[in-house]
């Protein structure tokens, strides 16, 4: 009862052949070995899970393999290329945005994505923009500023 | 290259951040080995009872399944912490919902869920526990049915894990003065408060993977386990009672780690043993990793506890003397909760004068999965009742919460409840100043006064005044007896060798921080190994805020030791280049073959501790704090937001400040949650809300702005001055925001968590408060309450 299912995973056309309704977040880290998506809690609540498809924030989690056919998708191994850190990483690294580490490539991109719709969001926006993903060690104020900062980075 | 600028209070690069924010660290769950499966639990479905029978649904095919249980152990069936009383695998009877009694493993982690269901148990229930209140009454009543615990060696009595009884002097003086404290009292207030469990909710679940290895008798010969956890050693410890080998043939490694809070304090070592039996059995590496559900239900907590407070007070705010009574729930088995409520005791006096205290303190049991660590540590608990209470006596007496704090504090040169003369530099006097002005506390306090006459949203400000000890309490270092390598590498790189685990606090950081500043050397020459027991030393656990302060001053005296012998046998100058360094490192490891240097725990200052009268020195160090909230009680929908933090704290130096201030975030905003959004919903010992989407944290949409500010007194203690921050900023927010919201509405609440339903039934109930409060309360005076009088 497998299906082929064929997407573009950071540049790289893919295809596997999986149960149609296997989790995208096993696929990518069993299937695929991108282990930079984390699982937190199954259920759509943590965002620990989010990647990009064809540009939107998901949690793969609840994203069924099936649904990714033909999809582009961006996880937290297609942020940085040839092993430089793409600004959003570096002001993380930078300002203390992450600390376990775990929810760093869901948060990172959810700031991908809240830059992509505001290149220069204020507060309200980077606490909504991130609202769907959490984040047990920062109490998010280190986040934030990852955030600003890499807005001005970005776009000054 | 000799330093210019000091590393130390700097905020170099978190060491193993490029990894993190790449997606590239590798936590257990990103891990496999070769030929591995897959185990998962079968576990209690009741809360105490006898096993009549396990039976196995026939349509499974169980030759496929390697099946662990009790009697399978070879050697002790116990997770040992302080007594023998928790099993690794319930055998005859269970205590506690979700208790582990049965193990599998399968090749395909998907045939698991299926055969954990297929495997039936029937049980003979018994009666449970399930709150303090039930627990103590079966002592009471001599209830035997309910005497679900029997007592232990380890001081634990019928239900009791533990006791203590703390005076402030001789007991028969204290109790004397005491006597003498209520007679003369111009005012007696009393109150309790409870404070709730609370879920550690690490993002990563707990994880391992374990290998095991046989002899050619088929005896197993050597363990392995790696996995998420704090404290390599504990595991190493627990190893050698299950399989009963001398700890060399029980290897742990900690891998990243996702977050832990003192929830992979003792908790590994469960998983870790029930992994390595499953590996023992199918002669495979088996990985066991927890979905959020069954960490949520079957994991530790932090313990809920009562206080009650009766205290003596003079009409001028002076605290005469007081009673402290404190009770925690430890759940079903004692784990660490006589190390908790030790804690809890030593903290409920807070950063006062007593001239006479009593404290009594007890863990009792229930048939709840066990309570244990979480950051904080039975402090959080009993200064959330003491700072709710000290501003329900500045109440009482008419004093303004401030004024009543400020005729108590504790100086440089008193001494606290347990006797320790307070050496070093305290000033809680000039910490509290600042804190009201940089939250603009009074201006605040007179502007809501006037604006919640007109408005249906009440605000206020409230704040807490407090301090956490860092390290092991009283003669706990000296035990530990900590031990840390420095080894200087071929290349001339010195390596750190510790069992102090990082994940996320910042340890790597920090003390690569320490060993660059004292060897001179650039920040980024320095290494820390991976904790593998095999390779590094045991030096202690990774909790009670002792890494910095405690491991780091080993790492400063082991960096010092190999400058002594660099220059002695080297003639490394005084002022080295980093190029002197590595070539006086290569000439010495030429002639001798290995540079290390190794120290052992000693104490700065001498440090005495009675543990039977809980008197002396209970911590080497102390963290001083104040912190302000600023809430705002929606009266349409009985919602209370914290719209402003202020957290004011002394720690010694501040070694890294862009990882401290996250420190402290992290802390208050697992503070805030604790406060007003994270309920532990239980149904007989159950856990009913094990899912993030009904047990709910603070997301970034939720939380105020918090602003961190530190003194910087450098203490003898930590290196470079520093001491432990970790766990403080949990203590403070609970009783500041409750007190803040007092000061918005005029109700006195002192019960945490407080959520919309509790306030809504305050506000539209007119009885009395269900825990014993005293306040009266006329919802018709809302519209026109103030505030005590500005200071
Ligand atoms: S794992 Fe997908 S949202 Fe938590
Ligand atoms: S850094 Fe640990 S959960 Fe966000």
């Amino acid at each position: 009862m497998n299906t082929p299912i064929q997407f573009t995973v950071n540049g790289n056309r893919q295809s596997v052949d999986v149960p149609p309704m296997k989790r995208l977040l096993d696929v990518l880290r069993e299937d695929l070995h991108l282990t930079g998506t984390k699982e937190g809690c199954g259920e759509g609540e943590c965002g620990a899970c989010a990647v990009l498809l064809n540009g939107e924030l998901v949690n793969s989690c609840l994203v069924p393999a099936l649904q990714a056919h033909g999809s582009r998708l961006c996880t937290i191994e297609g942020v940085s290329t040839e092993g430089q850190l793409h600004p959003i990483q570096q002001c993380f690294l930078e300002r203390g945005g992450a600390q376990c580490g775990i929810c760093t490539p869901g948060m990172i991109l959810a700031t991908h994505h809240l830059l992509d719709k505001y290149p220069n969001p204020t507060l309200e926006q980077i606490q909504e923009g991130l609202a769907g993903n959490l984040c047990r060690c920062t109490g998010y104020m280190r986040i934030f500023e990852s955030v600003q900062q890499a807005a001005n980075t970005i776009s000054p | 290259m000799s330093q210019s600028k000091p590393i130390l209070g700097a905020s170099p690069l978190r060491k193993e951040g490029r990894a993190k924010v790449l997606g590239a660290a590798k936590y257990i769950d990103d891990q496999s080995l070769p030929g591995m499966w897959h185990g998962a639990t079968v576990r209690s479905s009741i809360a105490r009872g006898i096993i009549c029978s396990i039976t196995f649904a026939p349509e499974i095919d169980w030759e496929q399944f390697a099946i662990v249980r009790a009697s399978d152990i070879p050697g002790e069936n116990t997770i040992v912490h302080l007594t023998k009383d928790h099993p690794c695998l319930a055998e005859s009877q269970v205590n506690h919902p979700e208790e582990p009694i049965l193990l599998l493993a399968h090749p395909d982690k998907t045939a698991l869920l299926a055969a954990v269901r297929g495997v039936r148990i029937e049980y003979d229930e018994l009666p449970g526990v399930f709150t303090i209140e039930e627990s103590e009454a079966a002592v009471e009543n001599n209830d035997a049915e309910r005497i679900i615990w029997p007592g232990s060696d380890a001081g634990g009595t019928a239900n009791c894990f533990k006791q203590y009884l703390m005076y402030s002097g001789e007991a028969n003086e204290t109790e004397d003065g005491l006597a003498a404290a209520f007679e003369a009292a111009d005012f007696i207030v009393e109150e309790e408060y409870h404070t709730g469990a609370q879920e550690q909710l690490y993002i990563e679940n707990n994880g391992v993977i374990a290998e095991c290895n046989k002899d050619a008798l088929g005896n197993v010969s050597d363990v392995c386990v790696r996995g998420s956890m704090q404290c390599p050693y504990y595991v190493v410890h627990a190893l050698t009672l299950i399989f009963n080998l001398p700890e060399e043939k029980c290897r742990v490694i900690q891998v990243e780690t996702g977050g832990a809070f003192g929830g992979k304090e003792d908790f590994p070592s469960v998983i870790g043993s029930h992994a390595a039996l499953l590996a023992m059995k199918c002669g495979h590496p088996v990985k066991i990793t927890y979905d959020r559900a069954e960490d949520m239900a079957a994991t530790t907590k932090r313990h809920p506890s009562r206080t009650r407070h009766r205290t003596a007070v003079s009409k001028d705010g002076k605290l005469l003397g007081g009673t402290i009574d404190v009770a925690i729930d430890g759940g079903a088995y004692a784990t660490l909760s006589p190390v908790v409520l030790s804690r809890a005791t030593i903290h409920s006096p807070g950063p006062y004068k007593w001239p006479h205290i009593r404290v009594r303190a007890k863990a009792m049991a229930t048939n709840i999965p066990p309570h244990g660590a979480f950051r904080g540590f039975g402090a959080p608990q009993s200064l959330f009742a003491l700072e709710r209470h000290m501003d329900k006596i500045a109440k009482t007496i008419g004093l303004t919460p401030e004024e009543l704090r400020r005729r108590n504090f504790l100086g440089t040169g008193d001494r606290t409840a347990t006797g320790q003369l307070l050496n070093e530099p305290v000033d809680m006097q000039h910490l509290l100043t600042r804190a009201l002005q940089e939250s603009e506390y009074h201006e605040k306090l007179a502007r809501f006064a006037e604006e919640n006459k007109h408005s249906t949203i009440k605000r206020g400000v409230g704040f807490a005044s407090f301090m956490h000890g860092a390290g092991f309490t009283g003669s706990g270092e000296r035990r530990l007896n900590s031990l840390v390598h420095l080894d200087v590498l071929e290349d001339g790189r010195p390596q750190i060798l510790v069992s102090s685990t990082e994940f996320g606090q910042g340890t790597n950081t920090i003390l690569c921080q320490v060993a660059a500043q004292t060897l001179q050397l650039p920040y980024e020459d320095i290494l820390i190994a991976q904790p593998d027991t095999s390779v590094v030393p045991n030096s202690g656990p990774t909790v009670a805020s002792r890494t910095a302060m405690i491991v780091g001053k080993l790492v400063e005296r082991a960096s010092h030791q190999i400058l002594a012998t660099l220059r002695e046998q080297e003639d490394l100058p005084e002022e080295h280049t980093r190029e002197q360094f590595i070539a006086a490192a290569q000439s010495y490891r030429a002639k001798h073959g290995s540079l290390r240097a190794s120290v052992r725990y000693e104490p700065a200052t001498k440090i005495y501790w009675d543990d039977e009268l809980y008197r002396g020195d209970a911590y080497p160090g102390y963290a001083w704090a104040v912190y302000v909230a600023e809430v705002a009680v929606d009266l349409n929908t009985y919602m209370a937001t914290v719209t402003r933090f202020d957290a004011l704290q002394e720690v010694g130096l501040v070694m890294h400040p862009v990882l401290a201030k996250g420190q402290i975030e992290g802390g208050v905003a697992q503070g805030i949650g604790y406060a007003l959004y994270e309920k532990c919903v239980w149904k007989e010992g159950r856990m009913m809300n094990n899912q993030m989407t009904n047990y709910i944290m603070p997301t970034s949409a939720d939380l105020p702005p918090i602003h961190v500010h530190f003194e910087e007194v450098p203490s003898i203690h930590g290196p470079g001055g520093a001491k432990g921050i970790g766990e403080l900023p949990m203590d403070g927010p609970a009783p500041a925001i409750l007190n803040a919201i007092e000061n918005a509405t005029g109700i006195a609440f002192n019960t945490i968590p407080l959520l919309p339903e509790d306030i809504f039934e305050r506000f539209t109930s007119f009885t009395e408060p269900a825990h014993g409060g005293s306040e009266d309360f006329d919802p018709t005076h809302l519209g026109e309450f103030l505030p005590e009088a500005v200071a």
